[in-house]
């Protein structure tokens, strides 16, 4: 039962691709596609790392570890979808043109952080098979914190993107940080209660 | 003096289909408008290439914070904007006060189409054919004093009609400044109206300023006041963040944003698959604009 649910929930984590393919589809990508394209993929990957982050505080709150089974794969979705968000920049946007995007990359601090968070992302999804666990034990868990740092990352990506006060990049950021909040509250209820 | 009627105005689609027709011709567009038209229209060498932009886009892609911070927010949120009546205050350091509604102005100056690239500081631009007049014609009527160094232009502040301005996102009223040698700039323009027609609400109807060679933000919509001043007035986007938005604000690919490139921008409405295109110098509108910064860092006076 539960192997189907799973599989039903992949299908709908291909969503904001099947937005993207209609509204190519339906010529609807509006005056500046390859922007729409990059920040649709971008505000999606912040959605699956919200998503990644709620399966702890939800497994907490309804005492259920169900939710555990979607982490990995809502997971991977962030690293799909970072990777889409970053292919459209590099090769759509820039037509792989290194010289300007590697000067982006240096001097330009949203571009910064954003890339540095991709580059987090690499381990985590080369270590999230069953056997790497094995393989990594305790280690994987502390390697597997790091998403934290990229969720961070993330969200400051959008703020210093923005050229003024925008409500959008906000509210993510106060949905992540809520969500590593949470989690503070998990751990010291561990060491209380061993 | 020749008022446009609205019988006189071209549709959009027949508009475009006899600029179809001459290009068929073998003539491009810009050596169809030189004829029996004003230099400006035509000075620059990249007006060669100038095709204008679609209306949809023109007209649906807007940055006007005023109605919000969306691209789509001033064309769905100001359909109802009033711009009649609109009275427009000449003041400050000047030897005649003027106070002028918008209907006279439209009369007292021959609007003339004027197809200016306008390059967003966001990096993307597009060509828009406008509608609309040297701003030193009107200056000349208020005759400056020569303690008028620089210009202030001050936007319309009416949050009940204008729901971005109920939010911080700037400081209200929006305010721009230029020196007063670039305000009495032939290719400085009030605009009035675009592809012919009246001015659309979302693109700063009823007047609007238009300074070709500066980043699109210069270029203040809904005017009410005019004023001539003595030192060097700060700007809305100057007071957000002075380290981001300098007061000349000059198109140039060699000077950064500090959180953007500005060596290249997207051209609105080619598509998917098109190329970025490089940026010019002063948008370029170098050959007529560049004596004005002779000998200035532009780096520096960014």
């Amino acid at each position: 039962m539960i192997k189907y649910f799973k599989a039903f929930i992949f299908f709908l984590c291909l969503w904001p691709i099947g937005i993207i393919i209609s509204n190519i589809y339906y010529n609807d990508l509006g005056a500046e596609p390859v922007k729409k394209i990059m920040n649709h993929f971008g505000e999606w990957t912040l959605i699956f790392i919200c998503l990644t982050l709620s399966m702890s505080p939800l497994k907490r709150i309804t005492n259920l570890s169900f939710w555990i089974k979607f982490r990995r794969m809502l997971g991977l979705f962030v690293f799909f979808y970072a990777t889409i968000h970053l292919l459209t920049y590099v090769g759509l946007d820039y037509r792989f043109d290194w010289e300007p995007i590697i000067n982006d990359v240096l001097k330009k601090k949203y571009i910064f952080i954003g890339f540095s968070a991709w580059l987090l992302l690499i381990p985590l999804a080369a270590t999230s098979s069953q056997k790497m666990i094995r393989i990594l034990k305790h280690n994987w868990k502390n390697l597997h914190r790091l998403v934290y740092v990229i969720a961070i990352f993330g969200s400051l990506h959008y703020i210093w993107l923005s050229k003024t006060i925008f409500f959008k990049p906000l509210i993510y950021t106060v949905i992540i940080v809520v969500l590593l909040a949470l989690r503070i509250k998990i751990k010291k209820r561990d060491i209380n209660y061993g | 003096m020749k008022k446009i009627s609205f019988s006189e105005i071209t549709p959009e689609k027949i508009y475009l289909k006899r600029r179809d027709f001459i290009k068929k011709l073998g003539l491009s567009t810009s050596s169809f408008l030189m004829i029996g038209q004003n230099f400006l229209n035509n000075a620059n060498a990249s007006t060669n290439k100038l095709e204008p932009t679609e209306y949809r886009y023109i007209s649906t892609y807007n940055n006007y914070y005023e109605f919000g911070t969306r691209k789509s927010d001033p064309v769905e949120k100001s359909q109802n904007f009033k711009t009649e009546p609109w009275n427009i205050k000449i003041d400050g350091e000047v030897e005649n006060k003027i106070n002028i509604s918008a209907l006279e102005i439209n009369n007292m100056f021959e609007s003339e189409e004027r197809i200016y690239r306008l390059r967003c500081v966001e990096g993307w631009s597009m060509v828009i054919p406008w509608m609309g007049f040297s701003l030193s014609k009107l200056l000349e009527k208020a005759k400056p004093n020569n303690k008028a160094k620089f210009v202030e232009f001050i936007s319309v502040y009416d949050p009940v009609q204008m729901p971005g301005q109920k939010y911080p996102i700037l400081q209200w009223p929006y305010k721009e400044g230029l020196r007063i040698d670039e305000a009495m700039h032939p290719l400085t323009t009030l605009v009035t109206g675009l592809y012919g027609k009246k001015l659309p609400n979302q693109n700063g109807a009823p007047l609007r300023l238009i300074v070709p060679w500066k980043y699109g933000f210069k270029s203040a919509k809904a005017i009410v006041n005019i004023k001539l001043v003595e030192k060097m007035p700060t700007s809305s986007w100057m007071r957000s963040s002075p380290r981001e938005y300098g007061f000349y604000s000059n198109v140039n690919p060699n000077v950064d944003h500090p959180r953007w490139s500005q060596a290249s921008e997207r051209v609105i409405g080619s598509g998917i698959l098109s190329e970025r295109i490089p940026t010019q110098m002063f948008n370029g509108y170098g050959d007529e604009v560049a004596n004005l910064y002779s000998g200035m860092d532009l780096k520096k006076y960014f």
